[in-house]
């Protein structure tokens, strides 16, 4: 039993690793839309999935991966900034439910589209560089994995990078915290909001792109990864950046070793109920801000 | 809302006026009579759709090409499709729509067994006869008067694995399974069936929907001492991811899957993670290796053939299903020489002989499925392809 | 405004009296009344979750958690143990309340966009026990459930059954315009347009959520119980997520605030699947596109915006704002 603990440890941990590193590029995006303009986009897990999609109907084509990966990743960018334009921009002074509830027409939308455009078999994306695991201290590791944490790290401090030394971050940021002072101070507000999507739909096509190789993509895949992503997004406090990442690598390790060490039928469910868990003690998530309610 | 129902009840006069005005057209008003009705509900989107899709694909394309050589007993065929999106309750609805407005002869689908089951008490109150291309043994047993499948049943699929895995001398069996209907109630029927077959399940194990990665799963079967085989009952991606997984953790046991994985996806998906998988199906997967004199082989290549070259993708048994279905009411509806309900689920219960994708059916009273264990063939993966296994 | 209420209010009972009354005119067969059943179903459910929303300005991503508990409850201890079903949808309605009454504190304590996730939570936990322990829930597959019975009396026939739907979805509606009338429901009010400020004015603003939230998961859990016994059969995706979200779309494209608004959202939704089938592949497509354009053109929901138009002399109700969470 000792002899096997760690490499059994090891396994789950890298596993839990792999997935969480998705949920945080999706939670990552759902934060950036949040900050923007206070809205969840229910959309989100369909950027993931057209990434996917595309990537993988590309590449059928034989265009090469290192091209078919920014062509899908721009047609995704399109897709959110036609949502913002088309969708939420019309329905400017709605309330945030109904705002909701048009991500979630989107949703349905771009899912129906895409059984027209492709068709609802799964699809596998060649990995980046080969199937053959790597042996990390007696567990295994898919190369793919090792470019979902190398990709996701790089986001992640390109992000902080963007919003910590950049006036155009920085700009995102003020109207975040007080929209009517950033107009104010003259920043375009509209373009800020039309960035906040492009951006966030760029971060989803690039998770759809990481996890098709690993777990295959269809026109429905981004249901699951969309709400997981949200869960993780919540857990770590919406609008933190750093909260979006760690929230979805607690998320996916939790997952992970609930399966291994508890029960794998109840996983996800005991996932769920850490997050409920930390809510009740930090009604904020793990990082979000304490905000007082305005009267 | 009174109007709206008003108005739609206009509508569908009206669709269906022209429904039957452009079929009798055809007929050459055959006997003065209408067509015959085929209703069918099932999951073309949803959870379920890679059951729904290729058997409506399947039925209408068949439908067609059954009208176009003059229908049967001289009358066309009429189906009218309804798409449950996977949802129980909308299956309901929408047989009741098919039974109460649409009026059809017979009913077709249920894809999968959650769409079937709360569809069989309305057949029988309606009387009309319900071919289901659910998978579950629960279906046909005990027996109704007015339900019969299509589908190899899940106790089947884990008969046949044990007697392999007996061949092979293997005994000691983990589970691992995912969390639709089709993975439930084939790990229940596995469970059930093991003790009798001499396989003691030591190891059982569970994935959720639209999970990405079940190492932590197979990690602790593979740490379970004295696995001698791994059974994954699922399908859709599951299986797929399973099997790569399997062979990233090294493992080195035999891999069995379940007729769930009714397609050559399965293969395109897993790569070449999945040679040397073993799995039960129905003899379309392998069509065209059988032998020449196998009698089933014609009906098989047939099919793959029209299929493929139809809607560019590769055939599964899941269509396979869908077109026994279709054949068995057609061949029902000629030995009854009438569309009479009642003559034709007296017909269709008295099926001998029929030799479908999915094997030889013989239907009796007792037995609205009529297939056998030998209507299975174990194939192993290959070189990228099924093989028969000798 | 709300002099303005006392009037729509009798007159909307009236109307939706006479609508339930004289619909079966048009109802030429089972399977009319099949789908006209789950309208008024979904609608009890609405009814329940816009008092939530509309009113006390909460939302729920968890209400088919409370369906499904109420559908399931029923269906085990009656098809299961054969406790007489009224029995069973009662005790199950017990059971829903205390678990609505416990969970609700804390999950109430929380704000907008993490309280939809907390509600969410819930009902996707409750989806996977239901999911899970298939010995006594059939698993996904689903379980069978015995008529609905009173003494020796089966509801069985779809006409009765439209009655007592009827009757409940009226009962449902004059409980929730009496809620909304009475001093806790100007309370709730307050509660929407600010919390703080309904606290200052000495409004207990946790009970009254609380009270609210019970009661929304008590009138989800009645409608699922008697959809189990209606249908005869219930699986699991009556109890996903989806249909939650399913639920709050009801309510939001009927109109929020607007008890009508959510029976007609529910009405909307649950019959346009049955016209949309035809459309075949381009369902989906054309579906999200409507529940697009419909928030886009009348992000009030589809009763008030349509309200407005047909009355343009009244003062334009209502100018606050739905949805407080946006201001937080």
């Amino acid at each position: 039993m000792s002899a096997q603990f760690m490499p059994q440890f090891m396994q789950y941990l890298l596993s839990g690793l792999t997935v969480g590193a998705i949920y945080a590029l999706v939670a990552l995006g759902f934060s950036i839309i949040f900050n923007a303009s206070h809205v969840i986009n229910f959309a989100q897990g369909e950027f993931v999935m057209i990434g996917g999609m595309a990537t993988v109907s590309l590449s059928a084509a034989e265009v090469p991966l290192g091209l078919a990966i920014p062509l899908a990743v721009a047609a995704v960018v399109l897709v959110g900034l036609a949502l913002e334009k088309f969708a939420v921009e019309p329905a400017r002074g709605a309330s945030v439910i109904t705002l909701i509830i048009i991500t979630i027409g989107a949703s349905i939308f771009l899912r129906g589209l895409a059984t027209l455009v492709w068709d609802k078999q799964l699809h596998v994306l060649k990995a980046f560089s080969g199937d053959a695991p790597i042996a990390v201290a007696g567990a295994t590791l898919l190369p793919q994995s090792l470019w979902v944490f190398g990709i996701t790290l790089a986001i992640v401090l390109a992000l902080s990078w963007f919003f910590g030394r950049t006036l155009l971050g920085k700009a995102m940021l003020a109207t975040s915290h007080n929209r009517l002072a950033a107009q104010l101070v003259g920043i375009n507000v509209r373009h800020v909001l039309l960035l906040s999507y492009g951006m966030s739909a760029a971060l989803g096509a690039i998770a759809g792109i990481l996890i098709a190789p690993i777990s295959f993509t269809t026109y429905d895949v981004g249901v699951m990864l969309g709400l997981k992503g949200f869960a993780a997004a919540i857990l770590g406090g919406l609008g933190s950046g750093v909260g979006a990442v760690v929230g979805g690598i607690v998320l996916g390790v939790a997952e992970s070793m609930s399966a291994g060490y508890v029960s794998s039928a109840y996983k996800d469910a005991i996932a769920l109920v850490i997050t409920l868990a930390v809510l009740f003690f930090m009604p904020s998530g793990l990082f979000g801000k304490r905000g007082g309610e305005r009267v | 809302m009174m109007s709206t129902l008003a108005r739609y009840g206009i509508t569908r006069g009206l669709a269906a006026t022209t429904a039957v005005f452009l079929a009798c057209a055809g007929a050459a008003f055959a006997q003065g009579q209408g067509p015959i009705k085929i209703g069918s509900v099932l999951s073309i989107t949803g959870a379920a759709s890679f059951l729904g899709d290729p058997e409506a694909k399947t039925i209408e394309f068949y439908v067609e090409k059954i009208n176009a050589a003059g229908g049967v007993l001289g009358r066309k065929l009429q189906l009218i499709t309804y798409d449950d999106g996977s949802d129980a309750e909308k299956a309901r609805t929408f047989s009741k729509r098919l039974i109460e407005q649409d009026k059809v002869d017979v009913l077709l689908g249920g894809s999968s067994t959650g769409t079937s089951m709360p569809v069989m008490p309305l057949a029988a109150e309606a009387q009309i006869p319900f071919i289901s291309f659910g998978g579950a043994v629960g279906i046909i047993e005990p027996v109704q008067k007015w339900v019969f499948k299509t589908p190899h049943t899940d106790r089947m699929a884990c008969e046949k694995i044990f007697v392999d895995m007996q061949s092979r001398k293997l005994t000691r069996l983990a589970l691992i399974s995912g969390a639709g209907g089709f993975d439930k109630s084939m790990r229940t029927e596995c469970l059930n069936v093991a003790k009798k077959s001499g396989v003691e399940v030591i190891a059982d194990e569970n994935y959720g929907a639209g999970d990405t990665d079940m190492t932590a799963q197979l990690t602790k079967i593979k740490n379970t001492a004295g696995v001698q085989a791994v059974l994954n009952a699922g399908f859709g991606p599951g299986p797929a991811i399973v099997t790569r997984n399997f062979r990233q953790l090294g493992m080195t046991v035999p891999l069995y899957q379940s007729h769930g994985v009714g397609s050559k996806e399965f293969i395109k998906l897993a790569g070449a993670a999945a040679e040397g998988v073993r799995l039960p199906a129905a003899a379309l997967l392998v069509a065209k290796d059988l032998p020449a004199k196998d009698p089933q082989r014609a009906v098989v290549v047939n099919y793959t053939r029209e299929y493929e070259a139809k809607f560019k993708s590769e055939v599964s048994t899941f269509g396979g299903h869908a077109y026994d279905g279709l054949m068995l009411v057609v061949g029902a509806l000629k030995s009854a020489k009438s569309s009479d309900k009642a003559k034709v689920r007296d017909a269709l219960e008295n099926t001998k002989g029929y030799m479908g994708t999915g094997g030889v059916v013989n239907m009796s009273p007792t037995d609205h499925l009529g297939l056998d264990l030998s209507a299975f063939r174990m194939l192993e993966v290959k070189g990228g392809n099924w093989t028969l296994v000798k | 405004m709300r002099q303005n209420f006392a009037s729509p209010r009798v007159g909307g009972m009236v109307a939706l009296a006479l609508v339930i009354a004289l619909l079966p005119v048009g109802l030429s067969n089972n399977y009319f009344y099949d789908v006209a059943i789950l309208v008024g179903l979904n609608a009890i459910v609405c009814v329940g979750l816009n008092l939530l929303i509309g009113y006390a300005g909460q939302i729920s991503l968890g209400h088919a958690g409370f369906y499904g508990l109420g559908a399931y409850g029923s269906a085990i201890l009656s098809s299961r143990y054969g406790w007489p079903p009224l029995l069973s949808m009662l005790s199950a309605t017990l059971v829903v309340a205390a678990l609505a009454f416990v969970v609700g504190r804390p999950i109430l304590r929380l704000k907008g966009h993490y309280l939809a996730m907390a509600t969410l939570g819930l009902g996707v936990i409750i989806f996977m026990v239901i999911a899970t322990e298939d010995k006594l829930t059939g698993g996904p597959d689903g379980m069978s459930v015995v008529a609905f019975k009173i003494g020796s009396f089966a509801l069985r026939e779809a006409q009765l059954w439209y009655w007592v739907v009827g009757a409940l979805l009226l009962a449902a509606v004059w409980l929730a315009l009496n809620l909304i009338d009475s001093p806790a429901g100007r309370a709730l009010r307050a509660l929407h347009g600010s919390e703080v400020g309904a606290e200052v004015l000495g409004i207990d603003a946790a009970r009254h959520k609380l009270m609210v939230f019970v009661i929304s998961a008590v009138f989800a859990s009645v409608a699922g119980s008697l959809n189990a016994h209606f249908s005869g059969f219930i699986t699991p995706s009556k109890v996903t997520f989806l249909h939650s979200i399913e639920l709050v779309t009801m309510v939001v494209f009927g109109g929020m605030a607007s008890t009508f608004g959510a029976v007609v959202g529910a009405a909307a939704l649950t019959v346009l699947p049955q016209f949309l089938t035809v459309l075949k592949d381009y369902e989906m497509m054309v579906f999200g596109a409507l529940m697009m354009g419909t928030m886009i053109f009348m992000p009030r929901g589809v009763v008030p915006s349509l309200a407005r138009l047909f009355a343009p002399r009244r003062r334009p109700e209502g100018e606050r704002k739905p949805g407080s969470e946006g201001a937080a």
